[in-house]
């Protein structure tokens, strides 16, 4: 029961948001706050892998990349060319493919969206399998300088990959027609069911990760996190509930990135940068690692605000501070910080 | 024979730690292995668990070879462990830690944990009950929520030995349950290997305590500098005098 209370406070303030802005005519704040949501799936992920699991990825940015530049890949790319292949003429005949008109009214045709979701989500998981085991052997800084490199990788390879649209990433996405009524769409008429989608999907992601803590995985995640070697002597196939974590944490995330693709309608390079990773890693951070309500507050509000632009040209450089200034001064996140506790802390810093 | 253990040997870069150790434990006994420190006592139990790969050798538990196992698999045909230098998990409760010990008797995955089945709810309060069962057989019911790490160090003990128990292991493994006890601590202590062990677990045991080691256990194996210098009842092994004249230093002797 306890755990059902945060989760109907969320939904309960999603409706209360969406009805004040309709209220003070406000819509147009419905934008940054579906985006900060689909970022928000992405933390919460990072999230269980962190602050539960305890470890590191300075990476997921590139999961997220992989998510969305695969499906803004599949479903622009016209591949009337390859009309006569057969894999494509099975695609074809699966109904995988719509056909539509290019700007100069010439048929083009293209993979249908739920086909490249489910193209975009199977290589995410054989990507995150592929890195995840030689990479999760690892431990502290060097887990963090592999899944680095791995964040490096895949921003350099969309960079420079004409497929991927290089500088200038791709545009143009359709809208993903998720069933008849409801599809992931940036446009005006749909902001709203849009705004619902997003957060309806957190709330999901929130209940089906609050769940996991709690149960018998989460419990062992937790013992990995403290005494790796006595969780294995007590039965915990440990390297395999750390692989699943960083799996289900790069589906998230995978996830996110293709939604929020079809949103914006485009992705560019730098939501594959290592800054996106950096600040995602901030934010758990400062929502106090392992509290996934913690991380989704602070998900929320920060996106919002850097999607406001209110931190200006400064926008990673406020992410970096505030991973500095956490790690220094409140290691166990804002939230977990009592304040007058944290100024004395901050006083005795400065004799 | 429960356990087997031929011709192990285990070697640290030049330092010979286990060398060519034979024996063997059968069902239903407590045995102990004794021997100074630095004898290789805790490299044996470290071989025994699947923590350390032995350098050769072969270990059987219940017929089956279980060398090269990795911990967890070796765990979950039935051995369970405690440490010489407690390892409990930092940031959970007592209670937790124990619950830990229950994993290896329970299913619920990362699919069904997520959904948060019936069935999965229903485990875990199976898991909550033998767990704060076994709390309260080793007298420390009431500390159960209190975080682990934070207990004074005989409590840990006691968490760290309830977790292996919740286990329900058909072989334990104790790697000096009394150190850093008082006499009290230890008596007690002496007093529930005894009860565990009329319950149907094979204990196998490291202890400096002599007393306690020739108090309860069935069969003694003496190390000295890894290798196996005896071997037998608590009687026999009192009065045999390569023991004695390591336990008593050469130079009294
Ligand atoms: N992981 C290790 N690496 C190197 N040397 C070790 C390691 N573990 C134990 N040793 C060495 O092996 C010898 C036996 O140690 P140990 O098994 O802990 O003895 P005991 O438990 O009997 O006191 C000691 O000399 C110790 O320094
Ligand atoms: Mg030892």
């Amino acid at each position: 029961m306890k755990r059902h209370l945060p989760l109907a406070l969320l939904v309960l303030t999603a409706i209360g948001v969406q009805q004040l802005t309709h209220a003070t005519g406000t819509a147009f704040y419905l934008t940054p706050l579906t985006m900060a949501a689909y970022y928000s799936l992405v933390i919460v992920g990072l999230c269980l892998l962190m602050g539960y699991a305890g470890q590191i990825s300075l990476g997921h940015a590139g999961f997220f990349a992989i998510g969305g530049y695969l499906s803004a890949m599949l479903t622009t790319r016209d591949l009337t060319p390859y009309q006569d292949n057969p894999v494509l003429v099975l695609l074809d005949k699966l109904g995988c493919t719509v056909t539509g008109q290019d700007m100069f009214g010439g048929a083009v045709l293209h993979v249908h969206p739920w086909a490249a979701f489910a193209c975009a989500i199977l290589i995410t998981i054989a990507v995150a399998y592929g890195i995840g085991i030689p990479v999760l052997k690892l431990k502290g800084h060097y887990l963090a300088m592999a899944t680095l490199g791995f964040g490096i990788i895949v921003y350099r390879l969309v960079l420079a990959s004409p497929l991927f649209g290089e500088a200038d990433g791709i545009s143009e996405v359709p809208a993903f027609p998720l069933f008849p009524g409801l599809a992931v769409s940036g446009g005006f008429e749909s902001r709203v069911s849009n705004y619902y989608l997003a957060w309806g999907m957190v709330a999901c992601a929130m209940w089906l990760l609050a769940n996991l803590i709690h149960s018998r995985v989460g419990r062992a995640l937790r013992a990995i996190h403290g005494a790796e070697d006595a969780t294995n002597a007590m039965g915990v196939n440990t390297a395999r509930y750390k692989l699943n974590t960083f799996v289900i944490s790069a589906v998230l995330a995978a996830v996110a990135g293709i939604f929020l693709t079809h949103y914006n309608g485009g992705i560019g390079p730098s939501e594959a940068g290592i800054m996106k990773s950096v600040r995602y890693v901030a934010i758990v951070a400062i929502g106090g690692m392992a509290n996934l309500w913690g991380a989704l507050v602070m998900g929320s509000l920060l996106n919002i605000m850097s999607l406001r632009g209110m931190f200006g040209s400064y926008d990673d450089a406020v992410f970096g501070l505030i991973l500095i200034v956490i790690m220094l001064f409140a290691p166990r996140g804002l939230l977990g910080l009592s304040l007058p506790q944290g100024l004395k802390r901050l006083l005795k810093r400065g004799e | 024979m429960l356990l087997e253990v031929n011709n192990l040997n285990r070697r640290f870069g030049g330092l010979q730690a286990v060398s060519d150790v034979n024996f063997s434990v059968h069902p239903g006994m407590i045995k102990a292995v004794i021997g100074p420190n630095g004898a290789g006592k805790t490299t044996l139990f470290n071989l025994i668990s699947g923590a350390l790969p032995p350098s050769s050798g072969a270990i059987h538990f219940k017929g089956l070879p279980i060398h090269g196992l990795p911990p967890f698999r070796i765990a979950e045909r039935g051995m369970a462990r405690t440490y010489q230098n407690i390892k409990l998990c930092p940031g959970m409760t007592a209670l937790e830690n124990v619950m830990i010990g229950r994993h290896c008797r329970s299913r619920a995955g990362f699919i069904s944990g997520m959904l948060n089945l019936p069935w999965t709810r229903r485990e875990e309060i199976a898991i909550r009950e033998k767990s704060l069962e076994l709390l309260a057989l080793l007298d420390i019911a009431d500390l159960a929520e209190v975080e682990a790490t934070s207990l004074a160090f005989g409590q840990q003990r006691a968490v760290e030995f309830a977790r292996a128990l919740a286990m329900e292991p058909e072989l334990l493994l104790l790697d000096e349950p009394a150190a850093g006890l008082n006499i009290y601590e230890t008596a007690e202590v002496a007093r529930l290997i005894s009860t565990i062990n009329q319950r149907g677990i094979t204990v196998l045991l490291v202890e400096h305590d002599m007393s306690l080691v020739m108090d309860i256990s069935h069969e003694i194996v003496v190390l000295s500098f890894g290798q196996k210098i005896a071997e037998g009842t608590p009687a026999e092994i009192q009065h045999n005098s390569e023991v004695i004249k390591i336990y008593l230093g050469e130079d009294d002797a």
